[in-house]
């Protein structure tokens, strides 16, 4: 049986029907068109998929849908109010992504980081990001866009 | 060097906003409307058996279920090199996960549970698992039929066999050196399957509308080639060329992967079964792992003749590839790395017997480095022994036989110029070669290693690119190649070399990905040659519009053709300083004479390259006689590690990799290069590899499982070092880099092994698991 949910989805407030099996990356995709969170393994390894859920980053694929009723959901899409984040703006200069593919999750991943920590040391970046993998970089030239911006 | 303006600058990626923003669109995230497909697939239980018969009843009366598909349908057999696959599988199945039949319906899950629900009969025949069982007097033969497959001249199958291709190479008298030879030393190395796991998985979509044309959206680094698969395998439906259109939005990685054509095609020709409705089919995580192309596992059988001054003079050479199920892309892996297993070495006698095998296991194919990595392992470990048991430091020995601009080839060419021993000599001075480190904690061992590498592009001799260059009112332009970007940076790099000629900043320039009825054709973005022949090929549509804006100013202006040159978006002419015409005052709408007539016009530039210098043809006995790479891309790595004695966990505080790329054409995109290869190529020899069962089912087929890098497991510290000996035939002097940064790694590692522990591991990869326990058996304490 459908369930009617409501919810806060960057800053807008949402209603719609979803059955009580549909997961949140899906709903955000196919019924929001909400692209930026991709669909990489769905099952919670690879963080393609990454939101923002009252605050903390979540895999939106390991996410029921009917689990947000009432929250407040925040992918890439609602941090760019006024165009490029800092963050992102750093990540640009430094060339960090090369496909191009893992760059919502991991934007999401470092902003919440940056959120509770200005200034936080490698090792606290690296284990921040550690959820989200990218098979192009090698990882350093995004941290090193982190890094930057704390300078 | 000539003065460069935008070429050799670390100018950020154009395609760098629309990937922060998360605006890039890749093929999943292209909406495509109500009526859209899904469909499932039926895969193989077993890696070898009769399919008896197929039956569909349940499927096709499940709710939601629009069609069920088999191979009875498509009885064509295609591939890109040698036609030895199906569509659908016909009446035998060669690995575990192969596609039998699909499901299309109108939700994924539909499409999933009825796919369940089709029932296959099948018969067992014996599996066979391994290189070794394949080559037996009476192995069981996966292909009968081997010997009727269509495949490209330089291939040599043998019939009545495994061997679907056996390149031999045979310069001077490896036989007779042996013997003139002052030590022979012979091991045997061995290298597992990997994945490419870029993070996206593959996908197709294909539309065969009421007019009869297909198009087909994919996850691709071939768009072309896969147009001309699609066609050609199709072509019974009475499909041409110009119905078939293939679009490739931005790709979520590539790394060889999404080269050529696998899965795709299900998509091209399911969507000619359901006419008008577009059909989507998009592998899993667990499909991307088993059923696209695999690194192919390697034995390598080498033997090296040396004399005690530390000379190398003859190789023998033996590679065993265990290319799976179907070679159609894989053979031309064994055959590349056949050409080059000796490694960037001089050489004066040379037997090299690489072997391409059917087994069992899914399908070999394209993976950075291709094949290179692979060889390199052994070659690699076997000549830093080589050099610690006749008394003579690695580095002088890799120094002393490193081959050098002029030197004669395995195939009898000349090797091109290049940086080696520069590369050599800066990893060496980069890693402090030679000062033995100590760690303070007397459970871990310090070492260094290194490794040299080299790799040639491996592509057809007539592999093309082109490239079509716009202008737009304000001089800013649109350039349409079909090379991919696939994260490596073409479309920036394309667009600082278009830039250099028309001097227009490369903001002003968009790159576009391809459509193959818009882009002009490219063979593939494979093998590490499109910054070098799409390269060209957008040089010279700059070059093509830049002349035809001179013959306008000359016609139009009566101006001296000779003195004039482009400068900040204008014409200019040495011989009238006070001469500037913008660009944008008659790009488009011409330049209007005093009788009001115009002269000029859309100025639109063509740009084409083919190596015409390449020729694959040459003795099937020897290789002698053609020119089959058009040219090879040399460097040096070395690492530094600390290997805890207990564990035997590993820690890298320090790797450094030197690549000669002919010229730097976007340093910061090289150093992104080296990183990502870097890490990919350490990841095979410390955490991944491919296993199977005793059935040939791969076990695992998802990140849990199949553990690639992540931010906590890199090197502390990464040292680029770039050098610069120009490709004479390359735009601005330029070589391909991008596969080269990930093959040293794994010999480079196990060097360092030998060095901090003493213990030689011969097989990849180097888990921690596996130097304790050899650190147990070798007593090491």
């Amino acid at each position: 049986m459908n369930k009617e949910i409501n919810f806060v989805l960057n800053g807008e407030k949402v209603n719609l029907e979803v059955a009580p099996g549909e997961i949140l990356l899906e709903v955000l995709r196919e019924k929001l068109g909400v692209k930026s969170p991709k669909c990489g393994c769905n099952k919670g390894d690879c963080g393609t998929c990454t939101v923002i859920l009252n605050g903390k980053t979540v895999r939106s694929c390991l996410v029921l849908a009917i689990e947000v009723d009432n929250q407040e959901v925040v992918t890439l899409e609602g941090l760019m109010q006024s165009g490029l984040t800092p963050l992102q703006e750093s990540f640009l200069k430094n060339n960090s992504f090369q496909c191009g593919f893992c760059a919502p999750g991991i934007i999401l991943s470092a902003t919440e980081l940056l959120g509770k920590n200005s200034k936080p040391e490698k090792r606290e970046i690296q284990e921040a990001i550690a959820g989200n993998l990218c098979r192009c970089s090698g990882y350093s030239p995004i941290i090193d866009a982190i890094i930057d911006i704390t300078n | 060097m000539e003065e460069s303006k935008y070429v050799g600058k670390s100018v950020v990626r154009i395609d760098g906003k629309v990937k922060v923003s998360g605006a890039a669109k890749f093929i999943e995230d292209i909406d495509f409307g109500a009526d859209l497909l899904y469909a499932a697939v039926v895969e193989s239980k077993y890696a070898h058996a009769i399919i008896n018969s197929i039956d569909t009843s349940k499927a096709e009366k499940y709710p939601g279920v629009v069609k069920v598909v088999t191979g009875k349908e498509f009885p064509y057999r295609f591939g890109l090199y040698m036609h030895d696959r199906y569509i659908f599988a016909q009446d035998r199945v060669r690995f575990v996960g192969e596609q039998i039949a699909a499901v299309i319906a109108r939700t994924p899950a539909a499409a999933k549970k009825a796919a369940e629900l089709v029932k296959v009969n099948y018969t067992e025949l014996p599996n066979v698992l391994n290189v070794e069982d394949a080559l037996k007097k009476d192995a069981f033969l996966l292909h009968p039929e081997l010997g009727n497959y269509q495949h490209v001249p330089w291939f040599f199958p043998k019939p009545e066999t495994n061997i679907s291709h056996l390149r031999k190479v045979r310069k001077g008298d490896a036989d007779k050196a042996f013997k003139e030879a002052d030590f022979v030393f012979e091991d045997t190395y061995t290298v597992p399957r990997y994945a490419h796991c870029a993070i996206e998985v593959h996908g197709a979509i294909g539309l065969y509308d009421n007019s009869e044309r297909l198009t087909v959206w994919t996850a691709s680094q071939s768009p072309y080639t896969q147009r001309h698969l699609f066609a050609e395998a199709l072509a019974p439906l009475g499909l041409t060329h110009k119905d078939v259109r293939v679009i490739t939005p931005f790709v979520g990685g590539g790394f060889g992967g999404k080269a050529g054509v696998s899965m795709e095609i299900i998509g091209a020709a399911l969507a000619t079964t359901v006419k008008g409705r577009p059909v989507k089919v998009l592998w899993s995580r667990a499909q991307e792992f088993y059923n696209t192309y695999q690194r192919q596992g390697l034995t390598c059988r080498i033997k090296v003749g040396v004399n005690k001054d530390g000379t190398m003079i003859a190789m023998d050479n033996s590679l065993y590839w265990d290319a799976g199920a179907y070679v159609e892309y894989g053979a031309n892996v064994v055959n590349a790395a056949g050409l080059s297993a000796s490694g960037p070495y001089n050489i004066p006698n040379v037997k090299i017997d690489s072997y391409c095998v059917y087994t069992n296991l899914p399908p070999g194919g394209p993976y950075r480095g291709f094949g290179y990595s692979e060889f390199l392992f052994g070659l690699e470990s076997h000549i830093n022994e080589i050099a610690k048991k006749i008394n003579i430091d690695p580095v002088d020995f890799r120094r002393k036989n490193a081959i050098r601009e002029g030197d004669i080839l395995n195939y009898g060419g000349k090797m091109n110029p290049n940086g080696l021993i520069e590369a050599i000599d800066k990893v060496a001075e980069a890693i402090e070669w030679g000062k033995k480190e100590y760690s303070d904690d007397p459970n871990k061992s310090i070492g260094k290693g290194i490794a040299l590498f080299w790799k040639a592009p491996a592509m057809p001799p007539n592999a093309s690119s082109s490239a079509f260059l716009k202008f737009n009112e304000d001089a800013s332009l649109n350039i349409m190649i079909s090379g991919m970007e696939i994260g490596q940076g073409l479309l920036t790099v394309m667009a600082q070399i278009a830039a250099e000629v028309l001097s227009i900043a490369p903001e002003k320039i968009r790159v576009e990905t391809p459509d193959t009825d818009r882009n002009p054709y490219e063979w593939q973005t494979v093998a590490s040659h499109v910054t070098w022949g799409c390269g060209r090929a957008v040089e010279r549509a700059a070059i093509d519009a830049r002349e035809q804006i001179f013959d306008l100013i000359e016609r139009a202006l009566g101006k001296d053709r000779s003195s004039l040159y482009l400068e900040d978006e204008c014409v200019k002419s040495k011989k009238e300083p006070d001469f500037s015409l913008p660009l944008k005052d008659f790009i488009i709408d011409g330049i209007m004479k005093e009788d009001g007539t115009y002269r000029g016009g859309p100025i639109i530039g063509r740009g084409m390259f083919m190596p015409e210098f390449s020729s694959a043809l040459s003795d099937p006995e020897t290789s002698q006689g053609g020119k089959p790479n058009v040219h090879y891309t040399v460097g040096a790595s070395a690492v530094k590690i600390e290997v805890d004695k207990q564990t035997g966990k590993m820690r890298i505080p320090k790797a450094v990799l030197a690549i000669d790329v002919g010229r730097a054409l976007n340093p910061n995109l090289i150093k992104g290069q080296i990183t990502g290869g870097l890490l990919q190529g350490i990841a095979t020899v410390l955490y991944e590899d491919m296993r199977f069962s005793d059935k040939g089912k791969l076990l695992n087929a998802s990140f849990s499982d199949y553990k690639i890098p992540t931010a906590l497991d890199i090197p502390d510290e990464i040292v680029s070092i770039i050098i610069e000996t120009p490709q004479p035939d390359g735009p601005s002097g330029a070589r391909g880099m991008g596969e080269h940064t990930m093959i040293p790694a794994a010999p480079m590692i196990a060097n360092a092994v030998e060095d901090a522990l003493g213990i030689r591991i011969k097989s990849m990869p180097l888990t921690a698991e596996k130097i304790a326990l050899a650190m147990i058996k070798e007593n090491v304490k």
